[in-house]
C-alpha cells in the first residue's frame, strides 16, 4: 500500500487529459451572475480561451485575459470580484489576495470579494503549496488588478477626451479632477467597450504600486471571513450538506499492503437504509446517518480475511533499514573545492549521525468531501490543496470531460502539506455515484494517522573540519530520504560535499510544512554548534565568523540581540540552558534564541522562552505574518520534542492524539517575535521556514546545559535522565 | 432500538428518534445541522467538538445522545444574541485568535465554561481549563490573549 499511496503523489499527465483541459474555462454568463451578482458584460464561454492556462508558479499568467481574474459588480455592493485558484486552510491567503486586488484597484478592502478554488470559476493557480501564493499568485492577481484598472483609466480618458493621466482613481472611481467627471467601478460595469478591453491579457510589465505607497498591503487586515468562523456560520468540507445527502465511510485493510481475500457483505446490505459498494479492494458503506454507516462497515469488517504483506521496517530499525537502502548508485553530491583536501588541512574533524522520525501533519479537520451527482455532472466540495488536481483526478477516475467535473475547495481545517491528494474527494465519489445521492466522506482521527502520508523520516550524516585558526575547512553532508530542501550550507567554508540521496521508504511519504528543511537545518546547525564548541568559540560569534548572507546576520544579530544572548549565555546552568540557530529557505531567513530548562531526574525538557527573527522582505500583512510565526515555532516545538509515528507489522501503533503527542496549551513557552521588514526585495511567503530554526535550537541549549548532546528527533528527555 | 430524546438545544426544544449510543456530536450536525461543533478525534482528547451542557462543557463526541435526554444544549451557533457576538467570540475577533478557524468554536465554548467558573483567571488556570483543546495551527499564543481580554470584558 506504501507504494501505491507514493505513486499517487507521481502525476503522469496523459496526452488526452491535456487535451480535455484545454478551454476547460468555459463558463456561462449565467453562472457569473448567480454567483456574483448583475456585473461586466461579458460572454466567457466565447472569451476564456487561452493557451496559457496556468496563473501561477510564478509565470505571472501570460496571455490570460483580465476578465479571468476580475469580475466588475453593476449593484455597487461590492466592487470587484477577483478569483484565484488558490486554497484557504489558514494561511490567510484569502486575506492576502484580496489585499493585492485591493491595494491595485484602489478601493478598500471590504469591497473586494474573492472567489477562491472553485474550478467553475477560478484559473488553475496549481497546488497550494511551498510558500508559493506569496511571490507566485499575489504578483499576478496584482498585475491583473493593474492592468485592469489601466484599461478602466484609460476608457474613461477617451470618453471625456482628456489625458489618462489627469484622472485620479481612488475608492473605486475614476475621477476628472478638473470636470468633477466621474465612473465608478460599478457603473463600468455595463460598458460594452470595458467588456472587450477585459479580453486584453493580463500584462506582465505593468507597473505595480511601491512597497513605500502601499495602504492596503502592508496592513493588518483582519482575516476575511473571521466572523463567521466565531460563530460557527463558516462550512468547512466535513460542514458541507446536500439535500438527501447521506454520509459514507471505507473500509481500510489491517495493515499496509494488505489484499481483501474475501468479505461477506450480506449483513452490512441487510441493514436499513444502507448502501454498499464493492469494486475490486474497495469497499464503502453509505447511510442516512454516518453511526449506521460506521455499523455496516464493522460489520462487514468482522467478516473479511486478508492476505497480509511483510513489514521488516519499523520505527525501531528505521534509520538502519534506510541507511541500508540509500540509493548510493544515484547519488549526485553538489561539490565545491576538495573535500578530501578540506579534511587534510583540518586540525581537527568530526563526524555525527542524526535522524528524523516519521511524524504527521494531523490538521484539526481529517480529509473530507461531499460529492454530488446531478445531469451527469460531478461536483465535489473537498478539502485538499489542489482543486485542479482533484478535478483532474475524477475525471481520469470517471473518465469524464472537464465540463462534467466541478471541484469547490470550502475554507478548510488546516494542511500543512499533507492535504496534496483528494483522496476523500474520490471516496465521496465514488459512493455518491452508486448511492444515486450526494454523499459525505470525513476521515476518522485514525485514518488520519494512517492512510494520510508522512513527513520522511531521514538518517542525516556530517563530517565536518576545523583548521587551526578555528574555521571550517571541510563540510560534508549526507541526507537520506528526506530531500534536498535548504540542504546547501549559508556558511563559508572552502570545501564541501553535499548529498540528497533517496531511499525506500516504508511509509508513505509526502510534504510538510518545510519539508526536509527542517530536518536539514536540524542538523546542520547542531552540527554547526558541535564544531564551534570543539573549536571552544561561542555558538554565535562561530555563526558569525562563518556568515556572509547578510539577511541571515540580521535575523541572527536581531534574535541575539533581543534574547541578549551573550548575557544569558555567561548564566547557563546544567538545569537552565541557552541555545541559537539560524537558517534560510524558500528565500527567507530566519534565526532563534531559546531557554530551556532540564529536569534531569525526571527526565524533561521544557522550553521556557523563544525569541525568534523573521525575515521575507516586505512584509504583506504583519498580524497574520506573527500567526503564522506563532505557529511554525509551536509546531516546530512538536517534531522537536514529542512527535513520531510509531510502527510495527505495517501498522501504526499511536494513531490517536492520546499516543501521538502534539502541542497543548501548558507546553507554550514565552514567546517573542521580531519580523524584519525588508523592503528592497520581493516578498517571500512566510509560513513555513520559521518553523526550521527551533528544533536545533533547542538541541543546542540542551547541550549548553548539560553537555549532552540529542541527534534525534524526537529528542526525548528520557535521554537525559540520571539514573 | 431507538430511542425518543428530548433536549433544549439554543434554546429550542427539540426531540430526537435515534440509537441512544449516537454521539451528541453526530445528532448536533447530521440531524440539527448545527455543524459548528466539529469532529476531528472522536475521543475526548481535542476539544474540538466541545458544547455547554446546563452550562458545562461536555466533549460532545463522547457523549451518547441519551445523556442529552431532558438537557440544555448551547453550541456555537447559540452563543451569540443575534447579531450581538459574545464577549469570547468578540475577543477572539479583536485578537485574530484564529488561523484555520477549525478548533475556534471548540476553544470559544471552552473559554466560556472556564470564565464562568474562574472569571478572573491566571494564566495558568486559563491554561489548565484550555489545555483539553487542541489548536494544530498552533494559535496557542493568540487565544490565550484572547481569553484574557474576553475576562477582561466579562468584568466589566
Amino acid at each position: 500500500m506504501a507504494e501505491k499511496l507514493s505513486s499517487k503523489n507521481s502525476r503522469p499527465q496523459s496526452p488526452k487529459l491535456s487535451a480535455a483541459l484545454e478551454g476547460e474555462f468555459a463558463l456561462s454568463r449565467r453562472t457569473f451572475v448567480q454567483a456574483l451578482g448583475a456585473g461586466l458584460l461579458i460572454t466567457v464561454t466565447d472569451s476564456l480561451s487561452w493557451g496559457q492556462r496556468r496563473g501561477g508558479g510564478g509565470g505571472g499568467g501570460g496571455g490570460m485575459p483580465v476578465v479571468a481574474r476580475l469580475y466588475l459588480n453593476a449593484d455597487g455592493t461590492i466592487a470587484v470580484a477577483v478569483m484565484s485558484g488558490k486554497v484557504e486552510e489558514g494561511q490567510g491567503a484569502r486575506t492576502q489576495l484580496s489585499q493585492a486586488a485591493a491595494e491595485e484597484l484602489r478601493v478598500s478592502f471590504d469591497r473586494i470579494r474573492i472567489v477562491m478554488a472553485d474550478t467553475d470559476f477560478v484559473p488553475d493557480d496549481g497546488i497550494t503549496a511551498g510558500s508559493r501564493t506569496t511571490p507566485g499568485n499575489v504578483p499576478p492577481m496584482r498585475q491583473a488588478a493593474a492592468t485592469a484598472r489601466e484599461l478602466l483609466t484609460r476608457f474613461a480618458a477617451r470618453q471625456w477626451q482628456v489625458d489618462a493621466g489627469a484622472l485620479e482613481v481612488r475608492e473605486g472611481a475614476i475621477t476628472n479632477k478638473a470636470t468633477s467627471q466621474k465612473f465608478t467601478y460599478a457603473d463600468l460595469a455595463n460598458s460594452k467597450e470595458v467588456a472587450e478591453a477585459f479580453q486584453q491579457p493580463i500584462r506582465s510589465d505593468v507597473a505595480l504600486t511601491s512597497v513605500d505607497d502601499w495602504k492596503v498591503m502592508g496592513s493588518s487586515a483582519v482575516r476575511a471571513n473571521s466572523r463567521d468562523l466565531v460563530t460557527g456560520a463558516h462550512h468547512f468540507p466535513s460542514d458541507i450538506r446536500r439535500p438527501n445527502m447521506l454520509y459514507g465511510c471505507v473500509l481500510r485493510p489491517p495493515s499496509y499492503g494488505a489484499r481483501l481475500s474475501s468479505i461477506d457483505l450480506s449483513e452490512a446490505k441487510a441493514m436499513k437504509d444502507v448502501v454498499v459498494l464493492r469494486e475490486g479492494d474497495f469497499v464503502g458503506f453509505a447511510a442516512p446517518t454516518l453511526f449506521q454507516a460506521t455499523a455496516a462497515l464493522e460489520a462487514a469488517a468482522r467478516t473479511a480475511s486478508w492476505q497480509t504483506a511483510s513489514h521488516p521496517a519499523s520505527s525501531k530499525n528505521i534509520h538502519a533499514y534506510l541507511k541500508e537502502r540509500a540509493q548510493m548508485d544515484r547519488a549526485r553530491p553538489n561539490t565545491r573545492g576538495s573535500l578530501e583536501k578540506g579534511l587534510v588541512e583540518a586540525t581537527k574533524t568530526l563526524s555525527a549521525t542524526y535522524t528524523l522520525a516519521y511524524i504527521q501533519h494531523t490538521p484539526m479537520e481529517p480529509r473530507a468531501a461531499v460529492a454530488e451527482w446531478s445531469d451527469g455532472k460531478l461536483t465535489v466540495w473537498a478539502g485538499c490543496d489542489g482543486p485542479y488536481r482533484a478535478k483532474g483526478d475524477l475525471m481520469r477516475l470517471f473518465n469524464l470531460p472537464a465540463d462534467r467535473v466541478r471541484a469547490i475547495i470550502p475554507d478548510m481545517g488546516g494542511g500543512f502539506g499533507g492535504k496534496h491528494n483528494p483522496d476523500a474527494a474520490l471516496e465521496a465519489a465514488r459512493l455518491a455515484k452508486a448511492a444515486g445521492r450526494p454523499v459525505s466522506v470525513r476521515w476518522t482521527r485514525a485514518e488520519e494517522f494512517t492512510w494520510a502520508y508522512f513527513r520522511p523520516a531521514a538518517v542525516i550524516e556530517c563530517q565536518g573540519g576545523l583548521g587551526a585558526n578555528g574555521s571550517l575547512t571541510a563540510w560534508d553532508f549526507t541526507n537520506i530520504n528526506a530531500g534536498g530542501a535548504a540542504i546547501d550550507t549559508p556558511y563559508s567554508i572552502p570545501n564541501t560535499r553535499i548529498l540528497s540521496v533517496g531511499s525506500s521508504s516504508p511509509l508513505a511519504q509526502g510534504a510538510y510544512r518545510c519539508l526536509a528543511a527542517t530536518g536539514n537545518n536540524f542538523a546542520r546547525e547542531s552540527f554547526m554548534d558541535e564544531l564551534a564548541a570543539a573549536a571552544g568559540a561561542d555558538p554565535l560569534a562561530f555563526r558569525l565568523a562563518h556568515l556572509e548572507n547578510q539577511r541571515i546576520r540580521t535575523v541572527l544579530e536581531t534574535a541575539a540581540k533581543q534574547f541578549n544572548w551573550t548575557e544569558r549565555r555567561k548564566k547557563v546552568t546544567p538545569e537552565l540552558g541557552v541555545g541559537l540557530a539560524c537558517g534560510t529557505e524558500k528565500n527567507s531567513v530566519v534565526a532563534a534564541c531559546v531557554e530551556v530548562a532540564i529536569d534531569r531526574s525526571r527526565g524533561e525538557i521544557k522550553v521556557r522562552e523563544v525569541c525568534e527573527a523573521f525575515e521575507c522582505g516586505p512584509i504583506q500583512n504583519p498580524a497574520n505574518l506573527t500567526s503564522q510565526v506563532q505557529g511554525c515555532i509551536l509546531m516546530g516545538l512538536g517534531g522537536a520534542l514529542s512527535e513520531e509515528i510509531q510502527f510495527e507489522n505495517g501498522r501504526i501503533l499511536n494513531a490517536s492524539f492520546g499516543g501521538y503527542r502534539v502541542p497543548r496549551f501548558q507546553d507554550v513557552p514565552k514567546i517573542d517575535v521580531h519580523l524584519v521588514n525588508k523592503t528592497d526585495i520581493p516578498s517571500a511567503g512566510g509560513g513555513e521556514t520559521p518553523i526550521i530554526a527551533l528544533a536545533p535550537a533547542v538541541g543546542n541549549a540542551v547541550f549548553a546545559a548539560t553537555g549532552v548532546r540529542l541527534r534525534s528527533l524526537p529528542m526525548r528527555g528520557e535521554a537525559l535522565r540520571l539514573t | 432500538m431507538d430511542v425518543t430524546v428530548a433536549l433544549t438545544v439554543n434554546g429550542v426544544e427539540r426531540t430526537v428518534t435515534t440509537d441512544p449510543q449516537r454521539p451528541l456530536l453526530d445528532v448536533l450536525r447530521e440531524d440539527l445541522h448545527l455543524t459548528g461543533a466539529k469532529y476531528a478525534c472522536g475521543e475526548g482528547r481535542c476539544g474540538a467538538c466541545a458544547v455547554l451542557m446546563d452550562g458545562r462543557r461536555v466533549l460532545s463526541c463522547v457523549t451518547p445522545v441519551s445523556l442529552a435526554d431532558g438537557k440544555s444544549i448551547t453550541t456555537i451557533e447559540g452563543l451569540a444574541q443575534g447579531d450581538r457576538l459574545h464577549p469570547v467570540q468578540e475577543a477572539f475577533l479583536e485578537e485574530g485568535a484564529m488561523q484555520c478557524g477549525y478548533c475556534t468554536p471548540g476553544m470559544i465554548l471552552s473559554a466560556v465554561a472556564l470564565l464562568q467558573q474562574t472569571p478572573n483567571p491566571t494564566d495558568e488556570e486559563i491554561v489548565a481549563g484550555m489545555n483539553g483543546n487542541i489548536c494544530r495551527c498552533n494559535g496557542y499564543v493568540k487565544i490565550q490573549n484572547a481569553v484574557r481580554r474576553a475576562a477582561e470584558k466579562m468584568r466589566r
